[in-house]
């Protein structure tokens, strides 16, 4: 009787295979991430965690893969038209949430929005304007030649128009951004993504519903519900992983990464992540800074291998500049310069054989380990006879002392919104100015005109190789010059239960596409 | 009764303009809220006209009179992360604290007074030095963890394989001492019940319940030893006292003294430290919470701390130093019901 009944059931497996292949959504997925969305607005905040809500239930026109190439997404093709312009070509019977269309009148209203966002216009002012030709035809120009307009293309994520379009009861507008207080559009969502918000609860719990006339049939996706629920705790966020109380978790901790290896129902992903994590040198607090010797002693005297290996575990890749692999800007021949006897001798000739005292400073809970990474920058630099007086603080506080540049070596992480190597340069190392808003991270008040050329040079030249080539010239540079310490580059990592497969779908910006995720 | 209710308003009153003042000169040093409200590549800039925009530029004195004014007419700001009156906010987490409190003080009320009157009748029994011994251990370890064992043990599950499989009592002894796990280790869980307002509860649901067990656990593993040896104290006061021996020379049954007469007297103390206890466990609830990802007021609260969401640090505090004046004043009123003989202040003797 059981023989007949398996091969019963045996026989309707086989007769319903050619309709799972069609990826019938089903499952269910449970996840915890450190936070969760601050609002449903995408264009209130450029952060990690608005871009990760953005992929979830809105569409990029083209999006990163794997190998930091794009994949058209709204956007079918593209084709340059001259040095200013690139022509878009959208996707056709594309729908929003609502049920509207996806036309242009909806990208060039939400390009419109871009440029009114506080976070988001910095990204789009070399943009110029958006040439709507047809419904289904637009080219975004810009002022000068723009080698990174596709990169800057990955953060269009057409919204609804119509939908975000009139007045609420209260005689808002559907369209306004607010940075304090609610919104339309802080509240309610119309995208072309993958997901819909069924439910929200801030700070307690956000549901997903697959789209039912989702518009990328081909995409593997089988998840139909997903449950995120944020759990700020380290400690708390793997226990419900390893009960089985959540399937998926990022971000994973360093400290639990042996943990969740040895565990037999989960699997591990970490890739070599893109932040940057580096020290200024302040030459405006201490004068010794201002000379390239004493800079290079400090160069020499930190161990970025020592660091990675022990207190970050092996959790972090050892950094000799600040673009990581796969960035046009990543130069193949530095490399971290550890080297005790080399720092105390460069310290002689500099004159500062008996060292100084400076003051350091650090969040103690922004990045992966920050406090202990300058504990341990201080004691290395007390073999070349600088004393650090080391102060940390929660990153609430941090950000206003930094601001202040109120340490002689402050610590920064730096992940560039462009994922281009420019971008750190622009941030990081150009020469302070207030008008122009250059080196607005830049709390070594380092100056080098020349790199600052360069690297402006570069964001005119739209042919790749040379534009690269530019870029490690710079870092070259910099790192000759002792501009900054670089440390590492923080690694990322992610976790889930055996049945789920995360790998396809993770990738270095830290956006899972979920959409696409697989449960078995 | 009438004045020494009007006397706790305005005791109420005067607190929370305390508190409000405090909160109120201390948010500078909390740091700065736009942080967590924009990216880091917005310029200085922007920040400044979001800054203005929301009052942050103003002398504190002008701040604080605009915050007054308002929460004169009950409006407590709006908080900077949630973009709602942190009123509201509150109230959508308050039902989960007390929840949580309300099981942790469920669990202390159940085991403390039997065992406490246990080791007061029999303190020479092998029973009493196990739980006083047990409560030694208990009141010394910190909640969190408590907490942190009780998921290790009770949500992921232990294997033990330190004994020899191949023998009967090894096997025995591994089984014995390993967990299967399975207890919910986060949240409140899936089927909350709608009462009324924002408060949704875990009571009437087995998911609910389930995911109840270990915060209360944690939550009262920090007071029940403290219960259990002041019950035991105050009883073994008491029952050297003189009405006892008179009760029991007139031939009273043991239960009628130990349970009747001994206990309402035991009582007293107990109920002014358990209310200013259950003020204390409101406190206790920030580890808890953090540890559970219980989504209530205690998280809430450390969340808005590292966010600097200053309107939210205020309220908070102004509803915590509120729940303490009014427990304050339940406490007498109940003792004053237990004991007759009690004065209330503001009451003429």
């Amino acid at each position: 009787m059981r023989k007949l009944l398996t091969a019963f059931v045996g026989s309707m497996a086989l007769a319903a295979a050619p309709l799972a292949l069609s990826a019938e959504a089903t499952k269910e997925l449970k996840m915890a991430y450190d936070a969760d969305p601050v609002t449903l607005d995408i264009h209130e905040q450029l952060s990690g965690g608005m871009l990760q809500l953005s992929h979830m239930t809105f569409d990029p026109l083209i999006r990163w893969n794997k190998d930091l190439g794009f994949d058209a997404r709204l956007a079918e093709s593209w084709e340059r038209v001259d040095d200013k312009t690139m022509r878009f070509n959208l996707r056709e019977g594309v729908k929003f949430h609502s049920g509207n269309e996806l036309t242009t009148k909806d990208v060039k209203f939400t390009y419109e929005r871009l440029k009114q966002s506080s976070d988001f216009k910095a990204i789009f002012a070399p943009f110029t304007g958006i040439n709507v030709i047809d419904d289904y035809t637009f080219e975004l120009v810009t002022a000068e030649p723009y080698p990174l307009l596709l990169n800057t293309a990955t953060y269009i994520f057409p919204m609804d128009s119509e939908f975000y379009s009139g007045e609420t009861e209260d005689g808002q507008s559907k369209a306004a951004i607010t940075k304090h207080g609610s919104s339309f559009a802080s509240g309610n969502l119309s995208g072309t993504g993958p997901y819909i918000v069924t439910s929200r609860q801030q700070g307690v719990r956000t549901e997903f519903e697959r789209f039912a006339d989702y518009w990328d049939e081909a995409s593997p996706g089988n998840v139909k519900k997903i449950v995120l629920t944020p759990i700020k705790e380290n400690n708390t966020r793997v226990s419900a992983l390893l009960s089985g109380g959540v399937d998926f978790i990022a971000p994973v901790p360093p400290t639990d990464l042996d943990r969740i290896k040895r565990d037999k129902d989960t699997d591990l992903v970490t890739m070599s992540g893109t932040r940057i994590i580096l020290f200024h040198l302040n030459q405006d607090r201490v004068e010794a800074f201002k000379n390239p010797k004493v800079r290079q002693a400090v160069a020499y005297a930190i161990n970025q291998e020592g660091i990675a290996a022990k207190i970050m575990k092996g959790f972090a890749t050892p950094a000799a500049q600040m673009s990581p692999a796969g960035y046009s800007g990543h130069n193949e021949s530095l490399k971290p310069r550890y080297d005790v006897e080399k720092a105390q001798q460069l310290m002689k000739e500099a004159g500062y054989e008996d060292g100084f005292t400076i003051t350091m400073m650090s969040p103690n809970n922004r990045y992966v380990n920050d406090d202990k990474i300058a504990q341990a920058a201080a004691a290395m630099l007390a073999r070349i006879n600088i004393t650090v007086d080391l102060k940390t603080l929660p990153k609430a506080q941090y950000w206003p002392e930094f601001d202040a540049r109120s340490g002689d070596m402050m610590l920064i992480g730096w992940h560039a919104d462009t994922e281009d190597s420019a971008n750190f340069f622009e941030f990081l190392t150009f020469c302070p100015n207030a008008d122009t808003g250059a080196g607005q991270y830049n709390a070594g008040y380092y100056c080098n005109p020349e790199v600052d050329a360069l690297v402006a040079k570069a964001n005119v030249e739209t042919d790749r190789e040379k534009r690269a080539a530019m870029l490690q010239d710079a870092e070259k540079q910099l790192y000759d010059d002792a501009a900054f310490i670089p440390l590492h580059w923080q690694d990322l990592a992610w976790a889930s239960k055996k049945n789920v497969k995360l790998e396809p779908i993770l990738n270095v910006m830290n956006f899972p596409y979920l959409g696409d995720l697989v449960v078995e | 009764m009438l004045a020494f209710l009007v006397q706790r308003i305005s005791q109420a009153f005067l607190v929370m303009f305390v508190i409000s003042m405090i909160a109120f000169a201390i948010q500078d040093g909390l740091g700065d809220p736009l942080q967590e409200l924009v990216g880091m590549s917005v310029s200085l800039e922007e920040r400044d006209a979001i800054r203005e925009d929301m009052g942050l530029n103003d002398p504190i004195y002008v701040q604080y009179a605009r915050f007054a004014g308002n929460a004169l007419q009950g409006d407590l700001g709006i908080s900077y992360f949630y973009g709602k009156p942190t009123l509201q906010v509150i109230a959508e987490h308050l039902p989960a604290t007390l929840e949580l409190v309300i099981g942790a003080s469920l669990i202390i009320l159940v085991f403390s007074v039997p065992i406490g009157v246990y080791a007061a009748i029999r303190p020479q029994a092998f029973l009493s030095k196990f739980f006083m011994s047990i409560s030694t251990v208990g009141i010394s370890i910190p909640v969190f963890l408590t907490a942190i064992v009780l998921i290790q043990l009770f949500s992921i599950g232990v294997t033990i394989e330190l004994f020899p499989t191949e023998t009967g009592w090894g096997t025995w002894l591994n089984g014995a001492l390993s967990t299967d796990g399975g207890l919910p280790s986060y949240g409140r869980g899936d089927e909350l019940t709608h009462l009324f307002g924002t408060w949704t509860s875990g009571f009437f649901s087995w998911d609910g319940l389930w995911h109840l067990v270990l915060p209360c656990v944690s939550l009262a593993s920090i007071m029940l030893p403290l219960f259990i040896r002041l019950i035991r104290a105050e009883m073994m006061e008491v029952l050297q006292s003189d009405y006892i021996r008179y009760a029991r020379a007139k031939g009273l049954s043991s239960g009628r003294i130990n349970f009747l007469h001994a206990l309402k007297n035991t009582m007293l103390p107990v109920i002014t430290v358990g209310g200013v206890q259950l003020g204390i466990m409101v406190a206790y609830t920030i580890l808890t919470e953090t540890v559970f990802q219980w989504p209530g007021m205690g998280l809430m609260f450390l969340e808005a701390i590292t966010r600097s969401d200053i309107p939210l640090i205020v309220a908070y505090l102004m509803v915590v130093g509120l729940v303490f004046v009014i427990t304050n004043t339940i406490v007498d009123l109940i003792y004053g019901l237990v004991n007759p003989t009690v004065k209330l202040t503001g009451k003429k003797a």
